[in-house]
């Protein structure tokens, strides 16, 4: 059944909501500035809480099952997260309003900072950035401030491997500087040999993803580091897959010079069907001076009398600003209460089941379906959605008959060096019977490839929906709806 | 797959044709099989402008791949097609045909003979793994 | 183990099953003397003790509940209809991830499709996307899009009426950029500023090598102004014009679609977001049909299913950098999704009626406020020409003592000091006049100016 459009069900004169009278005489409005109409919808409250109640119920998510995307950690959310992000003190506080009113945020933030310092064994921590690509770019922007305030000009390339997320590439574009690709070897390590031979006096830094898309734990770590230091060039690390190192190991103690954090995925703030999420950066002592502004700092500390007193601050040499204001704080929040429910020993056996739950499905997968680089993985792992007795399939037809399943799909296509790639995280919330349910599906799966392709080539067949076309969605653009006037011609556009 | 002989290509995918001193370029029907629905494609070469070959002449987008052409010989381009932006699907239908993308002279005519003939490029395409 | 939910048991099968001992083993290959660092982590807290630890942090803060506020200056405190709230705690919304297999994610879509169509009917342009991390960040974007829209020009002319720090992030964003950008030199004083952000002043500024002029709607000091003579006067020298519009603003004025805008951006926390001391906000970005390409960020678009269902879907996804990767004009993945959906819930029941409601209200307390603190002794209104909901207040003593004044004397947040960001403006406070504010609060905010002692007086 198809869930018609706000403006479908909308009819002229109906009211949502009930508000005030004007308490005050009216003042005269600004003739000439005035709209003349206003092509919202009217719709009654039940109206409206109907209508996206029934959108919601076409809607898959962690709550209601398995969503194994690789990379994206989508492991439960904590309810007591949503209520904290929610008290009064937290989400009526005003960004502008006096620090010294502020105290209760600017702990939680400062907080926040030094456990993430401290998780990740970097020096200096920024909260500003939204999102994990926005981290990114500021990470680079932070890179390329750093060599250029040593007078350093000339280092205008980023060295990135081929199986890097497309935001690392297009973070260094959008910085100015140039994209230099690097392949993987054979064990789905970076080639160090094309490493060695390009690093010189041009390159900036490498972005490098550990463990990386395949799950895999770079073998040459320290050699990277290393390598990359030694011809002035710097290491950043992209954060996405950091739900396997928590207690594991600590970026900042083997080489790396920037970070940034995805709190929507390892520190389990919801996902919200595309953002917000938070992507706070991580530093070494040498690029503290280049934070984006503000950052939260000690400004009087604390003693017998009271506790510290908190206030903003700008780095010295500051790449500047990223977005208004703090960061995205009510994000903030949440990543803060799991920490602090989680304690190191906590982030450790998250970790621990992370990495349990990938080997163990992986293991229930191997034999059916093909693992291209076939060693102890990580959190993650991919495996190739294809086989030749089965030609006519593809991941995405696997994909689609997982949906029948009861099952949200593993990431497709990417990493893009391996063919017809599935990527999948399971996560560390996820049951052994959920594992084995999913593992069976799978199994099954294979199977039908073989016998009735046509299960798997016709999926999904009990979703909401079946195949969308999206070519016609490209060719055809229909990107909204416009109102229907009465008498006009103009409908659906 | 079509692979016209009397044509020229690269191995990212462009073809070249001489007639006279006028070149002209665009994508082969390898290119636009490999990229499937095209829905947008920009010149973003300017008539007059003197390219080097690697300069980017057009983008183009799918529905889910999206491509650079490159001039592959320097040269100074002389016309661009102004029916491409509102037909992208011409790029699919007539590859070597109506939805040429740009006309330019060569720098050195000669420059072309390095390319690859239709043999050696259906050859190529052959061993590219997909 | 909080959320972890494997048994001892279950640990072992599973062990066995891989084929090592112990989960330690899982880690082989992780160097062994940076192996199992001890994080100095406070001790875990209980649902129960987290939760207080929490509650007694939030208390720590001024909050606009229990304070009335008259503080704006970019993040507002409006109403929030509690339907919102409640769509927004829907698991089925909230957990959901990016909709990338749209089959069993047509909720997200839909939604989504549906804010695109609400903020394109509200700015009055042809297409809006799925949304930026805030306005900020939007403003940026439209640089980055006429960039790319009208190649070889590299000028962006900013109006000095813009948000502050929205022109401090637009040069971050351009840092590694060749471009110029001006327009918004430091004002020797509030009279340099209002003339400088009016159309004609900005018009003068752009000539061929201008790519875009950007001009906000209100401005940073909440006025007003008919921009179409400056789209008309953009145009003609073949630039873009980008109007960063306050969304609560176009339920009563005319939208920069209208006005001819090129691109219509801006801060939509207004609709249906909490002031969550800053983040997460929302940006809103909509343009022309014809830029469609250029756009950044996710866009929903309409199309069928096999049985010739209506059903949505993310599309021209070759945009964007999953796919361009290094040509990708901007490197944005995330949207702002949940804040999307709570802006959509919001304009579908504020809907026609009462956002205008809203924004009339807005605009009669603000003038209502003006019109009554002109009158405090010591205190004049400095704002020049129709303003909407914010307003210049001239003060008799600098801006931070009178705050304090207000909050510890009559618990009022008062207007934001925009001496801060301009040294030519000591002593201007710029009020915020909303829905929220009642006559008592604004009576209350008079009769407390008037009780403004003399120098001193004051802790």
């Amino acid at each position: 059944m198809t869930e018609p459009l706000v403006y479908e069900i909308s009819v002229p004169g109906r009211e949502g909501v009930a508000l005030p009278k004007t308490d005050v005489p009216e003042s005269e409005l600004p003739t000439g500035l005035l709209r003349a109409d206003l092509p919202l919808p009217e719709l009654s409250e039940g109206d409206v809480v109907r209508h996206f109640v029934h959108l919601s119920q076409r809607n898959y998510a962690v709550d209601t099952g398995f969503y194994p995307l690789g990379s994206c950690t989508m492991k439960y959310n904590p309810k007591v997260d949503e209520d904290a992000a929610r008290l009064p003190g937290f989400a009526f506080s005003h960004p502008l309003q006096d620090p010294s009113f502020s105290q209760g945020n600017l702990a939680l933030m400062y907080e926040l900072q030094e456990w993430l310092k401290e998780i990740s064994g970097m020096a200096g921590v920024s909260l500003q950035p939204s999102a994990g690509a926005h981290g990114e770019f500021t990470g680079v922007m932070m890179m390329r401030a750093y060599h250029r305030s040593r007078g350093d000009n000339r280092r205008t390339k980023i060295l990135i491997p081929d199986s890097a997320h497309g935001t690392n590439p297009a973070s260094t574009t959008m910085a100015g500087l140039q994209v230099v690709e690097l392949p993987s070897d054979g064990r789905g390590n970076l080639d160090l040999q094309a490493l060695r031979a390009i690093c010189d006096e041009t390159v900036a830094g490498l972005m490098l993803t550990n463990p990386n898309t395949l799950g895999l734990f770079d073998e040459n770590l320290e050699e990277i580091a290393r390598c990359l230091h030694q011809c002035g060039a710097l290491l950043y690390g992209d954060g996405a897959n950091l739900n396997a190192l928590l207690g594991i190991l600590r970026p900042g103690d083997c080489g790396f010079d920037v970070l940034h954090f995805n709190l929507h995925k390892t520190f389990a703030t919801p996902h919200g069907g595309g953002g917000p999420g938070s992507g706070p950066v991580g530093v070494a002592k040498s690029l503290i001076d280049f934070l984006p502004a503000p950052i939260v700092e000690i400004t009087a500390p604390g003693d017998q009398e009271g506790p510290p007193v908190y206030g903003f601050a700008t780095p010295s040499k500051s790449i500047g600003r990223v977005k208004a204001f703090h960061g995205n704080f009510g994000v903030l929040v949440r990543a803060y209460i799991y920490i602090r429910m989680q304690g190191a020993r906590g982030l450790r056996e998250v970790a621990n089941h992370a990495v349990l739950n990938a080997n163990y499905l992986r293991t229930r997968l191997r034999e059916t379906y093909h693992v291209p680089y076939d060693r102890l993985c990580k959190h993650e792992f991919v495996v190739e959605g294809k086989w030749e007795q089965a030609p006519g399939i593809r991941a995405l037809d696997i994909s689609k008959r997982l949906m029948d399943f009861g099952f949200h799909p593993p990431t497709n296509y990417f990493p893009l060096i391996v063919p017809e790639a599935l990527m999948i995280e399971p996560t560390e919330t996820e049951s052994k019977q959920t594992l084995d349910a999913f593992a069976d599906a799978l199994l099954k799966i294979a199977e039908e490839a073989r016998t009735q392709p046509e299960l798997l080539t016709g999926a999904p067949h009990t979703a909401p929906v079946s195949r969308l076309d999206e070519v016609r969605a490209a060719k055809e653009l229909v990107l909204c709806c416009r109102p229907v006037s009465p008498g006009a011609d103009d409908e659906a556009a | 797959m079509q692979f016209p002989s009397h044509l020229k290509y690269t191995k990212s995918d462009e073809w070249v044709g001489l007639e006279g001193k006028v070149a002209t370029l665009g994508i082969t029907d390898y290119a636009q099989s490999q990229l499937s629905d095209i829905v947008y494609v920009e010149v973003t070469a300017g008539v007059g402008a003197s390219l080097t070959a690697g300069d980017p002449v057009a983008s183009i987008e799918s529905v889910k791949a999206a491509s650079e052409v490159y001039l592959p010989v320097s040269g100074t381009i002389r016309e661009i097609n102004g029916a491409l932006p509102s037909d992208p699907e011409g790029l699919n239908k007539d590859p070597y045909g109506a939805a040429w993308l740009v006309k330019f002279t060569p720098a050195d005519p000669k420059a072309l003979d390095q390319l690859m003939d239709a043999k050696a490029y259906e050859a190529f395409c052959a061993g590219r793994e997909h | 183990m909080p959320y972890i939910p494997h048994t001892d048991r279950e640990r072992e099968a599973m062990l066995e099953a891989i084929g090592v001992k112990t989960v330690d083993e899982l880690f082989a290959d992780v160097p062994a003397q940076m192996r199992f660092p001890r994080l100095h982590l406070p001790e875990p807290l209980s649902e129960i003790e987290a939760l207080n630890e929490l509650r007694e942090l939030s208390e720590a803060n001024l909050e606009t509940l229990h304070t009335t506020c008259f503080l704006g200056a970019g993040a507002y405190n409006h109403f929030i209809p509690s339907a919102v709230q409640h769509i927004l705690l829907r698991g089925e919304f909230y957990t959901a991830y990016t909709p990338y297999q749209p089959e069993i994610c047509q909720g997200t879509l839909q939604a989504i499709f549906e804010y695109q169509s609400l903020i394109a009917q509200l700015t009055g342009m042809e297409v809006a996307n799925a949304s930026h991390y805030d306005g900020a960040t939007a403003t940026a974007e439209a640089v980055i899009l006429a960039l790319n829209q009208v190649r070889h020009r590299k000028k962006i002319v900013l109006s000095p009426g813009l948000h502050p720090q929205y022109r401090e992030v637009v040069r971050t964003y351009m840092q590694g950029v060749d471009v110029e950008i001006g327009g918004d030199e430091a004002p020797a004083n509030l009279q340099e500023l209002q003339e400088r952000s009016r159309a004609d002043s900005l018009a003068s500024r752009v000539d061929e090598a201008t790519a875009l002029v950007i001009a906000p709607y209100p401005t940073f000091l909440g006025e007003v102004e008919d921009l179409a003579p400056l789209a008309e006067s953009v145009h003609r020298k073949g630039a873009l014009l980008a109007v960063v519009a306050n969304p609560i603003a176009l339920g009563l004025l005319k939208p920069p679609g209208e006005m001819g805008a090129d691109v219509a951006c801006g801060e939509g926390q207004p609709l249906g977001i909490p002031l969550s001391f800053g983040g997460p906000y929302l940006g809103f970005f909509a343009t022309r049909q014809a830029f469609v390409h250029k756009m950044s960020g996710r866009l929903v678009g309409q199309t069928q299913d096999t049985e010739g269902r209506r059903g949505y879907v993310l599309t021209l996804s070759a945009r964007e950098q999953h796919i361009k990767r290094a040509r990708a004009s901007s490197n944005i993945c995330t949207n702002q999704g949940l804040m999307a959906l709570a802006a959509a819930v919001y304009l579908s029941q504020m809907g026609k009626q009462g956002l205008r409601r809203v924004a009339e209200l807005c605009y009669h307390r603000a003038h209502y406020a003006a019109e009554r603190l002109s009158q405090v002794a010591g205190f004049s209104l400095a704002s020049r020409g129709p303003f909407f909901h914010e307003f210049v207040l001239r003060c008799p003593r600098p801006v931070a003592e009178i705050n304090r004044f207000l909050l510890d004397e009559w618990g009022i947040l008062g207007g934001y000091d925009l001496g801060r960001d301009f040294p030519g403006l000591q002593g201007h406070m710029l009020v915020a006049v909303t829905e929220l504010n009642t006559r008592e609060d604004i009576d209350s905010l008079v009769t407390a100016l008037s009780e403004l002692p003399e120098k001193g007086g004051l802790k």
